[in-house]
């Protein structure tokens, strides 16, 4: 490796909790999120289940639903509000703790320092506690399946009245809803600490060389996305306090006048719901991109590595994820299209909206001219980023529906949002992390995963979550509406059940065929093929450094990079890619 | 005292940079982690920033709402509160100059006068909620009572952050592990200090034209 300094190595702590638990080294705290993460998707995932098995079969008596759930399954057979517990938890934890944490705090942590060059984050301790913060989040937030009335039932939104009002609205409003605030409250501070860590790192600690137009795609999207949660995060964290107060210190910040919620008047006066939506959503809609961008970054990087061209239009890229990341804080207003607001404002947001569309399809385009008349590697990395790409369109075209305020007026609150949003935030999102996995597991833990168990998963859970989602816009168009805990008793819903009970089989489906991933991860950590030091042939800093990387990551030396990330194929020399990192 | 201080004791010559013991970065000196450290500082003050900015867009949209909203009287005390708080800003600025310069006995008498004045700050605060009490404005009294704690209770959290960061400086002075070589902490904790004297300020208009 080409270096300008002495080696000066340093050691790993030698204790085991102050290596493997209170480790302050950047590569185990992006594991920790990892696995963090992993669970929360297991947990997430479960619920889902349970909420299509209520969809389909709303009159199974279950037993051990009884024995889970006493009150909210009496009988067997989920009540209402049991369904929308787990709808409220299944968007809550899926939303915090996978979406945000697994793609920029997991992997961003894991190999942000490495790709622009630094032997650790800005600021190793803060992030140890950025960490351990999130994962108090999640118990807390866990904490309110098992306190009296049980989960929230308010949605990941939590509109008030509903969330504000307290238990006298139905179970899990009570203390269930309190934790749910103070989780969400707990872990807007985790990201503040590891959006300050991520912006410190790539600003100051860039290795000599590492300009800003050479860092990989991903780096760009982690700093985008770290400075969405930023200015997100802060506001949703006063949204929190405010409605905390509604619902602990009797002040009406979001709880109107003349309220009656189970034939009993509140003492609540002036306050205005719609002011929740609105804090929400500034924080909310940022929140989409910061699911999406790692991904996207991601996928860059990938379909470069893989089709063994330079990505097409470097630039265009980083200007495309400013230009998203900036727009993504001036459309939130179309999330309320419905609210009432006025005509005006609406056709502004409108606007607005279909702006991104722009920076999207540069993006699109990029990809797809990156691929073009390439010799495509199709490794398992790659077909997870293709499968991005395919996702990330299907599910922006629906969002240009819904980005009209006529249009959304009708679709609004109908399953056609439901496809959308899952197929955009949710499973394109979900396939940039198993991009991420099976790209950086041989970097993460120094064994190769299973190419053909991770290609046999792509397919089947490709072609499952296209049967799930895809069925949403039908019904959705055809009237279905969302939030409901079952259709059984709706005349015009008859026609539409045998939809709801195909898309309950594809998504059992698709949950049992995520078990090839999870004995892809657990078995290639034990018996897979040992990585070498760079088993893609990609160019990027990372792969320059063993399979795992030491502790220090560069072995005490100091990285100077003299290329872009992405020179593939170059003319003239005798293999196709140059590493960032050698001089010539 | 800041007054025996003449003009050519405070234009001095910037030493060199401090060693904040990096060598990663691309700018010749290294400095890398003060540097770090200032960009974490100001992305610090934005998130503040917009943590306020929220509350301050929900009390201007709650306000236009109805007529229920009730101007808070404004205890005396905050008016020497915001005196207390700009003195203590003036006085750890004078100590970070003293500091520049190479003056550590300085240093330290001037930030133990800061640090003292700030808490003298967090117990007017507290004095002003007491006065409020006994007047009978709680929270949940009207809005304007409840915007006015959650502005100023939110304000004396980072104050109470503030002076924790005080204190730490003040132990690490007395330790002698400060000096003009050694300013990262010191600079970013008085920077972190004058935020907050600009923001109470902020909030005292605010109050005074919306409360």
């Amino acid at each position: 490796m080409a270096s300008h300094a002495t080696p000066h190595v340093h050691h790993p702590p030698s204790g085991f909790i102050r290596k493997y638990i209170f480790s302050t080294d950047h590569k185990v705290i992006g594991k920790q999120y990892w696995w963090l993460a992993l669970f929360s998707v297991f947990v997430g995932m479960a619920l889902s289940v349970l909420m299509r098995f209520h969809m389909a079969y709303p009159d199974a008596k279950v037993s051990w639903f009884e024995k889970l759930w006493p009150t909210g399954a009496e009988g067997g057979v989920m009540t209402p509000e049991l369904y929308l517990s787990l709808m409220t938890m299944h968007g809550t934890i899926m939303v915090f703790f996978v979406l945000t944490t697994a793609p920029q705090a997991g992997f961003g942590n894991s190999f942000l320092p490495i790709q622009i060059g630094a032997e650790d984050m800005a600021f190793p301790v803060l992030n140890m506690l950025s960490f351990w913060t999130t994962l108090v989040a999640l118990i807390v937030m866990c904490a309110a399946f098992f306190v009296e009335g049980g989960a929230p039932i308010s949605g990941w939104t939590a509109y008030p009245p509903l969330s504000g009002v307290g238990e006298v609205a139905g179970p899990g409003l009570g203390k269930g809803q309190n934790l749910w605030i103070l989780s969400i409250a707990i872990f807007c501070g985790a990201s503040l600490m590891g959006a300050i860590n991520f912006i410190a790192t790539i600003i100051d600690l860039r290795a000599p060389g590492m300009s800003l137009m050479r860092m990989p795609l991903t780096c760009w999207a982690w700093f985008v996305t770290a400075i969405l949660s930023l200015f997100g995060f802060a506001v949703l964290l006063a949204a929190g306090i405010l409605l905390l107060l509604d619902r602990t210190a009797g002040s009406s910040f979001f709880l109107p006048a003349g309220l009656v919620v189970n034939d009993r008047l509140l003492d609540h006066r002036g306050g205005s719901p719609l002011l929740w939506q609105h804090l929400f959503w500034f924080f909310g809609h940022p929140e989409v991109y910061i699911a999406i961008l790692p991904g996207m970054g991601l996928a860059s990087n990938v379909l470069s590595i893989f089709a063994r061209k330079p990505i097409f239009g470097y630039r265009a890229m980083v200007y495309a994820i400013v230009g998203i990341g900036f727009l993504g804080f001036v459309v939130w207003g179309h999330h309320m299209f419905i609210s009432g607001m006025s005509p005006y404002t609406a056709v502004a947001f409108s606007v607005l909206t279909m702006a991104i569309g722009v920076p999207s399809a540069i993006k699109t385009f990029n990809w797809v001219g990156t691929l073009w008349g390439a010799q495509i590697r199709f490794t398992s990395p790659m077909m997870y980023a293709l499968g991005f790409v395919s996702l990330f369109v299907t599910g922006g075209i629906s969002g240009i529906f819904l980005g009209q305020p006529a249009l959304d007026l009708y679709l609004h609150d109908t399953y056609f949002v439901v496809g959308h949003f899952h197929m955009i935030m949710g499973v394109a999102a979900i396939f940039g992390m198993f991009a991420g996995t099976s790209f950086w597991f041989p970097k993460m833990f120094g064994k190769m995963m299973n190419e053909t168990l991770n290609k046999v998963h792509f397919y089947l859970t490709f072609i499952g979550v296209y049967a799930i989602f895809t069925p949403m816009h039908f019904i959705g168009v055809a009237g279905n509406p969302r939030r409901y805990a079952d259709f059984k008793d709706f005349e015009f819903m008859k026609d539409l059940m045998p939809v709801h009970t195909f898309m309950t089989h594809a998504a059992i489906f698709t949950a049992v065929v995520q078990v090839l991933f999870f004995i892809n991860i657990f078995w290639s950590m034990r018996k897979g093929r040992k990585a070498t030091d760079n088993p893609w042939e990609a160019t990027s800093l990372e792969w320059s450094v063993p399979s795992p990387p030491p502790f220090d990551n560069f072995g005490g030396k100091h990285p100077r990079v003299y290329h872009g990330p992405y020179e593939f194929a170059v003319p003239g020399k005798a293999k196709d890619y140059q590493m960032q990192h050698e001089p010539d | 005292m800041p007054g025996s201080l003449s003009t050519e004791q405070i234009q001095y010559t910037p030493p060199p940079p401090p060693d904040g013991g990096g060598d990663w970065g691309d700018r010749p000196g290294g400095g890398a982690r003060r540097r770090a450290s200032f960009t974490a500082l100001f992305v610090l003050l934005a998130a503040v920033t917009m943590l306020f900015a929220a509350f301050t867009s929900a009390l201007v949209v709650r306000r236009g709402l109805g007529g229920d909203w009730e101007r808070v009287p404004m205890p005396g005390i905050l008016y020497w509160n915001t005196l207390l708080i700009l003195a203590s800003s003036a006085w750890i600025d004078i100590a970070r100059r003293a500091l520049h310069r190479g003056a550590r006995g300085s240093f330290n008498r001037f930030w133990t006068i800061g640090t003292v004045l700030g808490v003298a700050f967090l117990v007017g605060q507290g004095i002003a909620w007491s006065q409020l009490r006994d007047a009978g404005i709680y929270m949940a009294v009207n809005p304007g009572s409840d915007f006015f704690y959650v502005f100023t209770v939110a304000h004396a959290a980072h104050v109470l952050g503030g002076i924790a960061a005080l204190a730490y400086i003040e132990v690490q002075a007395l330790r002698l592990r400060l000096g003009p070589g050694r300013r990262t902490g010191v600079e970013i904790t008085s920077y972190y200090w004058h935020f907050l004297g600009g923001l109470w300020v902020y909030l005292m208009i605010l109050f005074h034209f919306w409360g």
